[in-house]
């Protein structure tokens, strides 16, 4: 008997799953070459494999599509997408139909228009509800694709009573079944780009629904918050669990004082939901907006992504002493970054072994909530119980993050509510506020000016590049050795990327450092992080001192809490705003921003990492394991054995 | 054990004797022998067996498999497990041969999950091959052809019986039809090729190799060789197994069952079609009346839609739910189907009803939602007595 593939095979498994390798055993696919299609009498030569959708959209002849979406491996269930190949007796999901030879087909026929028509309404048959009452009326694939098609009315029926029921068990994802259309796109994001995998098909025929893990609550899987799957949703099934008439409660308290802080990825992204192409950035209009709707400060997380920058970087500087100097070998490098709290869960539950690893800087939103309930109250003379900190995040996790029992270092919850760019965008609609049309106005004193560094966090390399910045100067008392501060070897949308940066020369502190070279990693969406946390298992990673890793895609600006459609091409205009945003900026590097300095100088005396920072700045991690009830950590935190070092 | 009797599995033959026939000739040999006989796949779909190897033996890939589909599951088939229970080292054999063809080194029967009892047989059998030298490495003495087998269990889902479902499940996934193409001969199993041939066709086998492909085209029509064996059921006085030749007329398989005052037969299970007696000079044949086995026989007692209500429950509990036109459609068929029994239904409503079905057919992803309206639009067709349509 000959050796079986399976045990190298298997691991790949939950990733790969349903990515059928297009014909890899055919000679042709290994030669690359083009093949002849005719789409509806227009002929065009396309790669071979390329799909029939794939084909359409280069003669821009639009198919419509449900399950399939750009960031996913293909489905082809919904059938939408059904179109006549010559020579087939049945019609074919073009999305799925990957072209090997020379076909004619037809993308709109008779017959498709009944099948695609017949399709919506048995989609709506299930799709409990109606519209008006719907969180993504005007945004929903399903009724778009029911206009376009003129179905208008309840062919095979309606629904009369829910289901499933809502399950708000999370603390940041709401699941609608009821109005659920079984596209799968949500499994394929959790199992394949974020490598999570809590949702699956249960049952069969019509009694399939997608559930969490044994069916039960979403707040009781090992679901790290990161919505990724909410950003893919094509109905309203997947939702963000809202704020907004909490956030209007406080706002509309005359006893409050309600301040905003907004991260930068929201801000390259919201104009979208104004009807701003992607990649504009809005931040002086938002601040207008948000000033025009009633809260009472708006900041800069900018601010504290520059003292996180301050913080990780000292402690990353710390570690590599003790380890070289000193010679401690309890100190663990490489040194991971703790920004995301989608990143933090993941290996909270998958690799709560390597918890060492990972900075116990706090995030730039955890930071911002200390320090405004502290600093910033005493500076005002405000009764921080009476501030109520919200902030803008283009994330879920976030959410989960301000609820994780240990925030709350201020003596109160550090961060009271954080919102969504969508959230946020709702609000403003709510104000009759046209965001594109509002006046520039600047952030509030004194927590209103951030770096060009802190702004690009918001896209995956960022946080590498800001610390890069600070570190390399610490070290070597000279600015990077790039044009004009751009770190290029660290930025792009590759999954995974490295980066070497030789350290030439040194001032006196870190002289061991000289003839040194700091080797860097940058991962995004956890099934990449998982690959990075599986080469750390094996020791491959022994010589690397810091790896950045972003739950999502593309880093913030493809976080869950995102305008949708979120695609790749929107991420990179996304992306490109913040890099060009950074060149306009003052002031370019953490260390330089002058309310840093003067948060060190008045509050933070003993410096990056020392004990009051410490207490207010950073924090411990949770070895979760399979524990996943994430309402009861809050009771069980005290008993749980938190992990992470402390310096 | 009685001898049965028929014209291609169940007549005669040595053990072995195909196999070691076949490792005489050369693959390419072997695989022109079984294009030559024209036989196609016995489990409904009728895909020309040779032109299925003929593509697994040109792969090039480190790894091949062969799937024997024991997933027998059809409403009304039980040719299958006649077959696994009495003819097992024939199966086994065909196997073999075919392994040999495409150069697989390894394969897997892919045994209904209730039919577990056969399992240990299977494993005594091929464990007595293994000590013959018969199954696992060198077979009978042939250098570099290595190739074992494995018996897998399905878990009762009827969808498992599609091949690319099948794999999906072999694989540890849940049993869900795949995208194709690409096709399992290029990306089947672990993403390998792999042919995955109904029990009945393996069975063929050994006979067409020993026999040769001019017998085998003797028996049957020009577009159908060979024989077909059936599980006829129903209101008759001898159901059981029978293997006919294809052109054999479905009035000639209603006389060997001694059926009487039959109605309606329906033909190839819940996916096949269901036929008056006027069709009852039909054959069963590719070109005619296709069908995996399953022959439901109907006397006058019967009101069909009643068969048509049990068919599509069968299959709304079957469907695997991925893709719309099945999951969503089966049920709407139903509830049709009671109001037509009911006698609401309307003309309008009606061709609504047949309009799905179109869709069903033509854009659901496998071929169970594509054959789930076949027995509703039948009875519509052919027994329009057994109901009215409102005005």
């Amino acid at each position: 008997m000959s050796k079986e593939p399976f045990s190298k095979e298997t691991s790949q498994e939950s990733t790969s799953r349903k990515s059928q390798d297009v014909n890899k055993h055919t000679a042709e696919s290994a030669l690359g070459g083009t093949v002849k299609v005719v789409i509806d009498d227009i002929e065009l030569s396309v790669p071979f494999g390329t799909t029939i959708l794939e084909a359409a959209k280069k003669v821009n002849i639009k198919i419509p599509t449900l399950c399939h979406h750009e960031d996913l491996c293909l489905a082809g269930v919904c059938r939408i997408c059904v179109v006549e190949v010559e020579g087939q007796r049945t019609l074919q999901a073009s999305c799925s139909y990957p072209i090997f030879d020379p076909i004619k087909v037809r993308t709109h026929s008779p017959r498709i228009r009944r099948a695609r028509k017949n399709i919506i309404s048995l989609l709506l048959k299930n799709h409990y509800g109606e519209c008006y009452s719907c969180k993504k009326n005007g945004n929903c694939e399903l009724q778009d694709l029911a206009k376009e098609y003129g179905v208008e009315d309840y062919k095979f029926g309606h629904i009369a009573k829910p289901r499933f029921g809502i399950d708000d068990s999370s603390y940041a994802i709401v699941r609608d079944m009821d109005k659920c259309i079984l596209c799968k796109r949500c499994v394929r994001t959790c199992i394949d780009l974020q490598g999570v995998g809590v949702l699956e098909s249960e049952n069969r025929g019509d009694k399939t629904k997608i559930a969490a893990y044994m069916d039960k609550p979403m707040g009781e899987v090992v679901c790290i918050n990161c919505g990724q799957c909410v950003n893919r949703c094509p109905t309203g099934a997947l939702r963000e669990k809202t704020d907004i008439e909490k956030v209007w409660d406080a706002i509309d308290d005359p006893d409050k004082h309600v301040v905003i802080q907004t991260a930068p990825a929201p801000r390259a992204a919201i104009g979208e939901e104004f009807g701003l192409p992607a990649g504009t950035s809005v931040t002086k209009k938002l601040n207008t907006a948000l000033k025009r709707m009633g809260f009472d400060k708006v900041f800069d997380t900018n601010f504290t992504a520059d003292l996180t920058i301050m913080e990780e970087g000292t402690e990353l500087l710390l570690r590599i002493k003790k380890a070289l100097v000193e010679k401690d070998a309890s100190v663990k490098l490489p040194q991971f970054t703790s920004c995301s709290p989608g990143w933090v869960k993941f290996i909270e539950h998958f690799y709560p072994e390597k918890l060492d690893h990972v900075s116990t800087a706090k995030s730039p939103q955890q930071m911002f909530g200390a320090v405004v309930k502290t600093w910033y109250a005493e500076r005002n003379n405000i009764d921080p119980k009476k501030i109520v900190s919200v902030s803008l995040m283009p994330c879920t996790a976030k959410k989960f993050e301000c609820q994780r029992p240990e925030m709350n270092d201020s003596g109160l919850q550090d961060v009271d509510f954080s919102l969504t760019t969508r959230e946020l965008a709702q609000m403003i609609k709510e104000t009759g506020l046209d965001l594109p049309s509002l006046p520039a106005s600047d952030f509030d004193d004194p927590l209103g000016i951030g770096s060009g560094a802190a702004l690009i966090f918001g896209a995956t390399g960022g946080v590498m590049e800001a610390a890069i910045r600070t570190a390399y100067e610490i070290v070597t008392g000279e600015e990077v050795p790039f044009n004009n501060l751009n770190v290029t070897p660290v930025r792009g949308m590759e999954g995974i990327r490295e980066a070497a940066l030789p350290v030439t020369k040194a001032v006196e502190e870190w002289k061991f450092l000289e003839g040194a070279t700091l080797k860097v990693m940058i991962a995004h969406g956890t099934a990449n992080a998982r690959e990075v946390m599986e080469m750390l298992c094996r020791g491959e990673l022994d010589d690397y001192h810091f790896i950045e890793i972003m739950a999502c895609p593309g880093g913030c600006l493809g976080g869950g809490g995102q305008p949708i459609p979120t695609t790749p091409e929107i991420r990179e205009a996304r992306a490109r705003a913040l890099y060009s945003e950074d060149e306009t900026l003052t002031y370019r590097k953490s260390h330089d921003n002058p309310v840093v300095k003067k948060i060190y100088e008045e509050f933070l005396t003993e410096g990056p990492c020392s004990k009051l920072s410490h207490k207010l700045l950073h924090t411990t991690y949770l070895d979760r394991g399979n524990k996943i009830d994430p309402r009861q950590t809050k009771m069980n935190a005290q008993e749980a054995k938190p992990a992470g070092t402390h310096h | 054990m009685c001898k049965r009797q028929g014209p291609v599995i169940f007549s005669d033959i040595d053990p072995l004797s195909g196999l070691k026939k076949a490792l005489n000739m050369s693959r390419i040999e072997v695989v022109e022998e079984v294009r030559a006989s024209n036989i196609r796949g016995r489990g409904g779909a009728g895909f020309p067996t040779g032109v299925k190897w003929n593509l697994a033996a040109a792969a090039q890939a480190e790894y091949k498999y062969v799937v024997c589909n024991a997933d027998e599951g059809e409403p009304g088939t039980f040719k299958d497990r006649i077959l696994l229970t009495e003819y097992p080292s024939l199966i086994l054999e065909g196997m073999i041969i075919a392994a040999y063809a495409i150069g697989a080194q390894k394969g897997y029967i892919y045994l209904r999950g209730e039919y577990k009892s056969l399992k240990q047989e299977f494993e005594r059998l091929a464990e007595e091959m293994r000590k013959a030298g018969t199954l696992g490495e060198k077979i009978l003495g042939k250098e570099k052809f290595n190739f074992d087998i494995e018996i897998r269990l399905g878990s009762g889902a009827y969808v498992c019986g599609e091949e690319t479902a099948l794999i999906e499940s072999m694989e540890g996934q849940r049993g869900e039809p795949r995208n194709r193409p690409p096709f399992p001969v290029n990306t089947g199993f672990l993403g390998y090729p792999t042919i995955v041939n109904n029990v009945e066709t393996i069975a063929a086998i050994p006979h067409i190799i020993l026999k040769g492909s001019d017998w085998f085209k003797k028996i049957g029509t020009e577009k159908s060789a060979g024989s077909k064996i059936l599980s006829v059921s129903g209101d008759c006085g001898k159901p059981g197994v029978y293997e006919v030749a294809f052109g054999t007329t479905v009035a000639e398989i209603l006389k060997l069952a001694e059926a009487k005052d039959t109605k309606a037969v329906q033909i190839g299970g819940a996916s096949g079609t269901c036929i008056g007696e006027s069709d009852f000079n039909r054959k069963i044949a590719f070109e005619d009346i296709a069908t995996g086995g399953s022959v439901i026989i109907f006397d006058k007692t019967r009101n069909m839609l009643g068969a048509v209500e049990n068919f599509l429950e069968f299959f709304r509990e079957e469907s695997c739910g991925q893709c719309t036109p099945c999951r969503e459609g089966i049920p709407v068929l139903l509830e049709g189907t009671a109001k037509i029994k009911s006698g609401e239904c309307s003309r309008g409503y009606l061709n609504d009803l047949f309009s799905l079905a179109e869709t069903m057919q033509c854009a659901s992803k496998c071929g169970l939602g594509q054959t789930a309206p076949n027995a509703f639009l039948a009875v519509m067709d052919n027994f329009k007595e057994d109901f009215s349509i409102k005005k």
